[in-house]
């Protein structure tokens, strides 16, 4: 397929697409899902709005129990909605079973059929979408070329590893080339080493079919380093979407900040606020530039909490926060200073270790100074 | 209690009291083993190989044997001699006719206990985990209680008078009742009533370790609900289905009360045969011989199954 | 808005092939049962409701003998199956493979293989060949023939219970100055009870339900009430045998919950 010209002109123009905002492959309206009745009801999607591109890999992100998953299964047909719509390519694909929607899915556990060897696990769906043989063994080897298995083609399941299985369940989703791919945490059954080297492989495949992707995963990591954009998910509801930079550097709210990497809250009171930019007092009298999520406007005087990233502070001469190091942890590439601040509070900061230098020690007294950009205001 | 002792004993003796210590819990073992083996040859195993030895004599008039050496009981097993002329030899119709319909019925028995034991399997292993142990208890309860009964049961509801001719009459659909019992439809009928719950309870065993993510699977590559049950289903619980065949043949064909019963001592099959010759028959050889037969029968149909369950690896166990 | 929901577990035909299987499965049963209340001497035609045939069947003195026979011999042979197999699966479980274990879990459970005819038969030659020689004609044949019969249901519970129990509990006893005597019973046994009690309940069973061996074993006047009701389905039956056949349903039923119950309890 990489090889075919008219392909990767279309995988181009599709990718372009998603770049540029690009056309709806899913829409996603108002999906509710309750599960059980009565008394023990349990919301596991709760009024879920989302947009998913033509040709992006799409995360969803957040803690087990999220709802990520039930999300994931509804849209391959598994699960059906309690109310909302979901529409793939324009469809709306109400009613319709898992057998007749044009995703295919990756599953946690790979669910590879025990009884049929690595190339006719591949061959199932084109298969049962009743191709005749030749295309079959045709696009079977194909498939088995693009995850690099064919000599394990023969192989049943249980006698290749769990990375070949992996790439075995890979090659069988997209065999049949449906309009999207569905990835339910595909990598956490993997070692460390393992799920490195597949994550780049799956963006090396994504990038060559140029299908679209959404990928489940609890892996903050796993999601920024792969995604082309990322929506976190808590308790049923969506919190942010946005790409894996945006995530990162401008959460919306807490929780967002909290799953995203190590971070600092500070509680602030607002001075002045236009648009997407407020000036806001520290605990320390300080007063400092903060971006703002959109749609929120603080109202002056009005106390928030704003966040800081451990790597947008350092120790300085002169600075906003004031403390004593309760604890330096080392890193090798880096050191991670716990700071008690003198007006109460914790504040971790990432310190980059130099030839030569020494970091402060437990006890030390330290002035902090935070990046310029590097205050963020959190939804309420 | 022998293996508690050995543990603990095996723990705290030095390496050189090991070997002392394994030989006492060897002893305490086969002494604890001593009085079931003794009951199970005398009961059980030991009168199997007397059965063996009992075809090989020569009948005695009133029944019994007498201890002369003959291979008479097995030639008759197969073969008939001619009343008025023993020289004449020919093939022994009546018995093969006989074992004909006793594979056949057994045959048929397990198609039918197959046909509706596994819809029945499913649908109880995919009931909820809180009732499922209830369905389970549901369909093993006709199984545990008197075998008699439930035989006598079937035959009163397919009498000429029995519910069945009774609705059917009373609907119009026939004029006469219909002469069900005393055939083999009867001995049919009542074989699958009997042993069905043994084709279930291992369908179901097989079926419970069914990964659903496999049918989903399926589902998702395009496969309607007919092929998932052809491709997918299907050779993953095969050996439940296995192993419940041999569960519902090896009785089946050995089955005595359900032909006697239902069958109305006109359709006899390998069972009623073999109890024909120690009864008026008078021929204990022959009957031992038969009794023999039936054995191997038996542990043919075991040993193709242990073969066959042995070569294809658990699939599901993957 | 609201779908039909796609299960993954339905093929069309299996619900109803389903309830149709459970129908067939009661219908006889429940039809017996029905009968045995009927007024009338028919089994087709109902006449009222009446205990007339309880009563009938309670106050004939033949089917007191045989069913009292089958009680007692079902309890005598279920108690003795099960402690000969409860000493069998101490000796066989929890331990490291031993020479000749293939071989005894075949003994053990042979009489699940051989069909009951084969089985009776070869009682009938070997116990006919005994009485001849020492001219006992007591009841001993058939409790040993059924007490051999139900060893390997007795065995399979008891064994199951054990392999699942927790060693260290044992070990913990003999560390507390326990002899083995004592952590056998005082922490073995009781653990073990539900196991041994699952296993009289379905040794229990089956004696009840055994009728082939029985008919090859018994001498004059040792019928049990299957041996009988055999006999008895020769001639024109009437609801008594309905109610007599209901009773021992009932006592069945009530022994396999009481098992059912017992070995669902995990330990």
């Amino acid at each position: 397929m990489a090889a075919d010209g008219t392909a990767d002109v279309e995988t181009r123009a599709r990718r372009d697409g998603a770049a540029a905002g690009g056309t709806a492959e899913i829409e996603i309206v108002g999906l509710t899902k309750v599960f059980g009745r009565g008394s023990e009801a349990a919301r596991a999607l709760d009024e879920v709005n989302l947009t998913v591109r033509r040709g992006e890999f799409f995360t969803l992100l957040g803690p087990s129990g999220c709802g990520k998953t039930t999300l994931l299964r509804m849209i391959a047909g598994f699960e059906q909605p309690t109310r909302g719509a979901i529409r793939i390519d324009g469809r709306d694909v109400a009613g319709l079973g898992p057998n007749r929607r044009p995703v295919n899915t990756v599953f946690q556990s790979y669910a590879l059929f025990p009884h049929m060897t690595a190339a006719e696990n591949i061959g199932f769906g084109l298969r049962m979408l009743g191709r005749p043989r030749r295309e079959v063994e045709a696009k079977v080897a194909e498939m088995l070329r693009l995850v690099r298995m064919e000599p394990m083609a023969n192989r049943r399941p249980a006698a290749i590893s769990g990375g070949q299985q992996q790439r075995v369940a890979l090659a069988r989703a997209l065999a049949p080339r449906p309009r999207v791919l569905l990835l339910d945490e595909p990598l956490s059954a993997l070692d460390l080493k393992l799920r490195k080297e597949m994550q780049g492989e799956l963006k090396r495949l994504q990038a060559e079919t140029g299908i679209t992707f959404v990928f489940v995963t609890h892996d903050q990591e796993e999601a920024l380093t792969m995604s082309d954009r990322i929506a976190v998910m808590d308790r049923g509801r969506i919190l942010q979407v946005g790409s894996p930079r945006a995530i990162y550097d401008r959460p919306a709210d807490r929780f967002v900040a909290d799953f995203i990497g190590d971070t600092n809250f500070l509680e602030a009171v607002v001075v002045r606020s236009v648009g997407d930019a407020a000036t806001v007092r520290l605990p320390s009298g300080a007063v400092r530039a903060a971006s703002v999520p959109e749609g929120l406007a603080p109202v002056a005087g009005g106390r928030v909490t704003v966040v800081v990233r451990p790597e947008h502070a350092a120790l300085a001469e002169d600075g906003e926060l004031v403390g004593v190091v309760e604890e330096a942890v080392y890193f090798g590439t880096d050191t991670h200073l716990h700071v008690r601040l003198d007006t109460g509070g914790r504040f971790t900061l990432r310190r980059q270790n130099m030839a030569g230098d020494h970091a402060p020690e437990p006890g030390a007294a330290v002035t902090i100074r935070i990046a310029e950009s590097g205050l963020r205001v959190l939804r309420p | 209690m022998t293996t508690v002792r050995e543990r603990l004993q095996a723990d705290a003796a030095p390496p050189d009291a090991e070997a002392a210590a394994a030989l006492a819990a060897g002893r305490r073992r086969w002494l604890l083993l001593a009085p079931a083996l003794v009951v199970l040859v005398l009961a059980a195993s030991g009168p199997l190989l007397v059965v063996l030895a009992y075809s090989f004599l020569t009948p005695g008039t009133f029944g019994g044997v007498r201890w002369e050496l003959s291979a008479e009981g097995w030639f008759r097993v197969f073969f008939a001699r001619d009343i008025f002329d023993p020289e004449t030899v020919r093939l022994n119709h009546a018995h093969a006719s006989i074992f004909w319909r006793s594979v056949s019925l057994a045959f048929q028995t397990t198609v039918i206990c197959a046909l509706l034991g596994f819809p029945t399997a499913w649908f109880i292993a995919n009931r909820p985990e809180r009732t499922r142990a209830v369905w389970l208890f549901v369909i093993t309860i006709p199984f545990w209680t008197n075998l008699l009964i439930r035989t006598f049961a079937i035959q009163e509801v397919i009498r000429n008078e029995g519910l069945v001719n009774s609705v059917l009459m009373a609907l119009g659909l026939i004029q006469a009742p219909i002469q069900m019992l005393y055939t083999d439809f009867a001995i049919l009928v009542g074989m699958a009533y009997v042993f069905l719950p043994l084709m279930v309870l291992p369908l179901y065993a097989a079926m419970d370790r069914l990964d659903p993510r496999l049918l989903e699977a399926a589902y998702d590559l395009y496969a309607s609900r007919v092929r998932v049950l052809w491709h997918v289903v299907l050779p993953l619980v095969k050996p439940g289905l296995i192993a419940g065949s041999i569960l519902v043949f090896i009785p089946s064909i050995g089955a005595y009360v359900t032909p006697r019963v239902l069958g109305g001592g006109r359709n006899l099959m390998l069972a009623n045969l073999i109890e024909l010759q120690f009864g008026q028959g008078r021929n204990w050889p022959l009957g031992a011989a038969l009794a023999v037969t039936l054995l191997v029968i038996v542990l043919f149909a075991l040993f193709v199954y242990l073969r066959f369950a042995s070569k294809d690896e658990d699939p599901r166990r993957a | 808005m609201r779908e039909r929901g796609f299960s993954i577990a339905r093929i069309p035909g299996f619900g109803v092939v389903a309830a149709l299987t459970f129908f067939l499965l009661y219908l006889p049963i429940v039809t017996l049962v029905v009968f045995s209340f009927n007024e009338a001497a028919s089994l087709s035609r109902w006449g009222g409701f009446s205990l007339h045939w309880y009563e009938t069947a309670f106050r004939n003195a033949q089917v007191r003998d045989v069913a009292w026979r089958s009680l007692w011999l079902a309890t005598v042979a279920a108690g003795l199956a099960t402690t000969l197999a409860t000493m069998a699966a101490l000796a066989t479980t929890r331990t490291s493979r031993f020479k000749g274990q293939t071989m005894i879990y075949a003994l053990i459970n042979q009489p699940l293989m051989v069909p009951e005819i084969v089985t009776g038969v070869a009682l009938l030659i070997v116990f006919a060949a005994i009485r001849v020689q020492t001219g006992y004609y007591g009841m001993g044949y058939l409790v040993l023939a059924h007490t051999a019969f139900c060893i390997p249901f007795a065995y399979l519970p008891i064994r199951a219970r054990l392999e699942t129990m927790d060693l260290t509990l044992e070990r913990a006893a003999a560390d507390l100055y326990a002899s083995p005597w004592q952590v056998f019973r005082t922490v073995t046994l009781p653990l073990l009870l539900p196991g041994i009690v699952a296993g009289f309940m379905l040794a229990f069973v089956i004696s009840l339900d055994t009728v082939v061996i029985t008919e090859f074993v018994k001498a004059a006047g040792q019928d049990t009430l299957p041996t009988w009701m055999l006999g008895q389905l020769r001639r024109q039956v009437t609801p008594e045998l309905n109610a007599i056949a209901t009773v021992f349903l009932m006592l069945s039923v009530l022994a396999v919950t009481v098992f059912f119950i017992l070995s669902r309890r995990r330990p």
